[in-house]
């Protein structure tokens, strides 16, 4: 049977051959007791035809897709509801529910890293970090390379002719074989099989500056179904692919606000965490100044600001949110936000994609901030593609 | 993967006995294989047909299926595939009165795939037979072309919903399909109108003369053939004009590309024409598959409570069908709903309510109380499962009396936004709507043809259909750059797209209640309109026109 890393190495050579990669890394969540679940990594891919789309007309705003049912009931009677999203607390969620992104509920700690390990493995040819700065050497960030730089006796891959001499001439010497130093016999040298010096590939550290991430969410009450699922993917892609390119080396903080901020103590916590507010994005990044003002962290390291938001945000004008972005971009090395728009949103933009677009600091630090919308009903590609803008 | 033992075959032959005495027909050899769940997992990307070629998609479907697998794990009771033998596919861990049960469903599909119209071009074709040579074929190909074999497996694929199931049906069953135009017929409509363009007047009086003929018995054309002595050479020259039959696109690239036919792109016509077959092949199982589980499921029912291996097992029975063809609150189980419908067709044709005295009828009582006591259903039900399949069925007999017999409903769904919410309501117990919602689930790729005046200079220019509903637009591209590769130069698509699709109607308060959440008065929704759309590909780049 063919394995997974076999089928994308096929799908690379598409791009040689001048087609699109055809296939897509996808996540199917097992659902376990006591909220320990899995996220198991699988391949998917979509054979492209002309096929009809789903009807829009006559489509109320909000109203899904009709479908049969049976039962006793007169028209216009509601039948039953059903949450948007599942009402879990402080993190200890039942994990049961529509199964937002990648998983609902307290899972497995190890699970979760190890799983993210897998799908970073698949997206790390893509991304690299921006603007990376060296900033000392408190705590290193190294990405690893592979090089031909250890020796080693006996075997390897590439002989290295020079030190296998020294070697040589070093045992012949003790051997007492070289009598006379300005008249070297090299016919009467003995060789032994551990004179033998090769090179062999090895994992090299190449040190880079220390890295930050912030990663901020909105999870206020219009956060619901799938605008969340959508920002937590792509949130759960980048830290996947921060803990497997840069080995856990890279810092991670988890910001989560509604009207306040607060900060997390895990990724996990971070993705599963939901509560119905209003919405003050200045907040989140107000929180992220602070802690970065009060443990002086701008000095040391490079730092990310990944924010994701359906965006909504009761700051209309956006006023508190831009003077507290003015302040990041003094120290960041970028700010990716991310919009999630609401189906219901259609052409019309959002609050923040508004204030943010209408402020100027795209154009005026482009290189700094990177700002993402999209819809929230998108695949996986699209969201890959988001990151690339973000970290671009 | 083994043949079930001595014993279970016993019991299925047992089965064929019981079953053939209530009226089902089929071939005599049937293959039950036991097969693992890893089998199940590796066979259902293929169709099930263990012969089927190796294709990369095949593998990639296994990989998330396993995944899935490991995730939700839930077998299958059986597995039916349309070959000769039929071949059927069972999980190892039944016991007897299950099987008993199961046989008689398998039994049940058998018989329609032998049995329904649609099918009868599989009739003749060795299919697991077939698929073994392709199979074979494919892999030396692959050998040969490496992943070009795949590339073009994937742009035939791209085409292999649009083949022509009803075209090639037609072709069988009504023996050359078109009708030879009659003589009538090209007096009237061609000649008269397109070759001497005679005035109204003139024409409206050669009709009642006709018409007087037909009357008085006389021959109508004596005086057509002395008036116009050209007449009957006209009309045989017209007869034999051979109107070319329609090709589907893939039988038109196969024919026509010039790509294809330089000598060492050769190969890819057999390529194109292996996925084009298979794809016919199951062209009528994706048709008739409401009628198909609905008839295996209703002569399992049938011939299982007469049965009386039943006996001890009756409530295990009646949970073991309850999951399978319980009627869901919310949702919509096709198999349920098809055997249902059969149930109902055998009453209402019982008593006689398929006439037009019932069909007078408009007092509610006497519309229940109808009976003629013709007792003719069960016969007549035969007769639907041969010559009919999901939309002629549904649009036949899904009618009010079943709708409200059932207590069937259009449940809708919509955000509560106050809770936050999904609520469930019930839309519509009407049948008109309850049909369209089921019709809509159906099987109904886009109708896109070859526009043979304007494919010219090299260029192929595809036409759409349009049904009211658009083409899925993220997959033009793709499809395009396929179909470009077959042909070997610039392809058209005509299709229409919605004009004013952003501009969304602000959501209106409701007048007497300000307070109802989502309350727009349907006023407020605009229809859609719709505009016509070119997109045209060229060297792989794709460009939009408006019409």
């Amino acid at each position: 049977m063919i394995t997974l890393d076999e089928l994308l190495e096929k799908d690379k050579k598409r791009e040689q051959d001048g087609f699109k990669r055809k296939i897509r890394i996808g996540r199917i969540v097992k659902p376990g007791s006591k909220g320990k679940e899995k996220i198991i990594v699988v391949p998917t891919t979509v054979e492209e035809k002309f096929v009809h789309d789903d009807i829009i007309e006559e489509q109320e705003q909000g109203e899904a897709e009709p479908t049969g049912g049976t039962g006793d009931g007169q028209e216009g009677d509601v039948i039953g509801e059903q949450p948007i999203r599942p009402e879990d607390g402080e993190g200890d969620g039942e994990g049961e529910g529509d199964g937002e992104g990648p998983g609902e509920g307290k899972g497995g700690e190890h699970e979760i890293e190890a799983n993210a390990y897998e799908l970073g493995k698949v997206l790390s040819q893509d991304f690299e970090l921006p603007n990376l700065k060296d900033k000392g050497k408190k705590k290193v960030l190294a990405r690893y390379v592979y090089d031909l730089t250890d020796k080693n006796k006996g075997i390897g891959q590439v002989l290295d002719k020079k030190a296998t001499l020294k070697k040589i001439v070093e045992t012949n010497i003790a051997l007492g074989n070289i009598p006379d130093v300005s008249a070297i016999d090299t016919t009467r040298f003995i060789v032994s099989p551990r004179d033998l010096i090769y090179r062999i590939l090895s994992r090299e550290k190449e040190y880079e500056s220390q890295a930050l991430v912030f990663f901020l969410r909105d999870y206020s009450g219009s956060m619901g179904g799938k605008v969340t699922q959508t920002v937590v993917s792509q949130h759960v892609m980048l830290y996947s692919w921060l803990v497997y390119q840069y080995e856990k080396q890279v810092e991670t903080r988890f910001v989560l606000h509604d009207t306040e901020a607060r900060e997390v103590s895990d990724f996990q916590k971070y993705y599963s965490y939901k509560v119905a507010g209003g919405t003050k994005v200045f907040t989140a990044f107000k929180l992220v100044n602070d802690i970065v003002e009060k443990e002086s962290l701008a000095r040391d390291y490079n730092i990310y600001v990944f924010h994701g938001t359906d965006g909504d945000d009761w700051d209309k004008d956006g006023k508190q949110t831009l003077a507290e972005i003015e302040k990041m971009l003094t120290y960041a090395a970028r700010i990716g936000i991310t919009i999630v728009e609401h189906s219901y949103v259609g052409s019309k933009q959002t609050e923040v994609e508004k204030y943010i677009q209408s402020s100027g600091i795209l154009t005026k630090h482009n290189h700094l901030i990177k700002l993402d919308v999209m819809a929230e009903n998108v695949d996986d590609t699209r969201i890959i593609q988001g990151i690339k803008t973000l970290i671009s | 993967m083994e043949l079930v033992n001595q014993h279970v075959k016993g019991i299925m032959e047992e089965c064929k006995i019981r079953a053939r005495d209530a009226g089902l027909r089929f071939d005599d050899e049937t293959l039950e294989y036991i097969v693992t769940n890893r089998d199940l997992v590796e066979l259902s990307p293929k169709v099930m047909i263990p012969t089927l070629y190796d294709y990369w998609v095949h593998d990639v479907r296994v990989l998330s299926g396993k995944g899935m697998y490991e995730a939700y794990p839930s077998n299958p009771f059986e597995t039916v595939i349309n070959t000769r033998p039929a071949i059927s596919y069972y999980n190892d861990n039944n016991p007897d009165w299950l099987n008993v049960m199961i046989f008689y469903h398998v039994l049940g599909h058998i018989d329609f795939f032998q049995n329904n119209l649609f099918y009868k071009n599989t009739w003749d074709i060795d299919l697991a037979g077939q698929a073994l040579s392709d199979k074979r074929m494919i892999a030396r190909l692959r050998s040969e072309k490496g992943r070009w074999l795949d590339y073009v497996i994937e742009f035939a694929r791209g085409l292999d919903n649009l083949v022509g199931f009803h075209k090639d049906l037609n072709r069988t069953i009504s023996d050359g399909g078109r009708k030879k135009l009659s003589r009538t017929d090209f007096y009237f409509d061609v000649f008269l109108q397109k070759i001497r363009s005679v005035p109204q007047h003139q024409y409206v009086k050669e009709i009642s003369r006709y018409n007087q003929c037909q009357k008085d018995n006389r021959d109508f054309f004596e005086k057509v053939t002395g008036k116009y002595p050209e007449f009957e050479e006209l009309y045989r020259k017209e007869i034999e004009a051979k109107t070319p039959p329609r090709m589907d696109i893939m039988e038109y690239i196969i024919r026509y590309s010039p790509f294809l036919r330089r000598e060492e792109n050769e190969w890819m016509k057999s390529v194109i024409h292996i996925v084009r077959s298979t794809s016919l092949y199951f062209q009528p199982q994706m048709r008739t598959k409401t009628m198909n589980e609905g008839w295996a499921s209703y002569w399992h029912e049938k011939l299982f409570m007469a049965d009386d291996r039943i006996s001890g097992h009756e409530a295990d029975y009646a949970k073991v069908n309850a999951s399978v063809t319980a009627m869901p609150r919310v949702g919509l189980n096709p198999y349920a709903l098809g055997m249902r419908l059969f149930e109902h067709i055998q009453e209402m044709e019982n008593k006689g309510k398929y006439s037009f005295d019932y069909y007078l009828l408009n007092d509610a009582v006497q519309k229940k109380t109808y009976n003629q006591h013709k007792n003719t259903g069960q016969s007549f039900i035969f007769t639907v499962r041969e010559n009919m399949n999901d939309f002629t069925f549904i649009n036949t007999f899904l009618d009010q009396e079943f709708v409200d017999r059932h207590n069937l409903f259009v449940a809708g769904k919509r955000i509560n936004s106050q809770n936050m919410t999904w609520q469930y309501y019930i839309k519509s117990k009407k049948v008109h709507d309850y049909k369209q919602m089921v019709i809509n689930t159906l099987y109904h790729p886009p109708d896109i043809r070859i526009d043979g005046e304007k494919t010219k200079e090299g260029i192929l220019y595809l036409d759409h259909r349009f049904e009211n509903k658009p083409l899925k637009q993220d997959f033009i591209e793709n499809t395009m750059i396929g179909i470009e590769f077959l042909w070997g130069g610039p392809v058209h698509l005509e299709t229409s797209e919605p004009r004013n699709i952003a501009n969304i109607d602000p959501r209106y308060t409701n007048f007497w209640d300000p307070s109802a959440p989502g309350a727009s008065p349907e006023a407020a929704i605009a229809p859609i309109e719709w505009k016509r759309v070119r997109y045209v590909i060229k060297d792989r780049k794709l460009h939009k026109q408006e019409l």
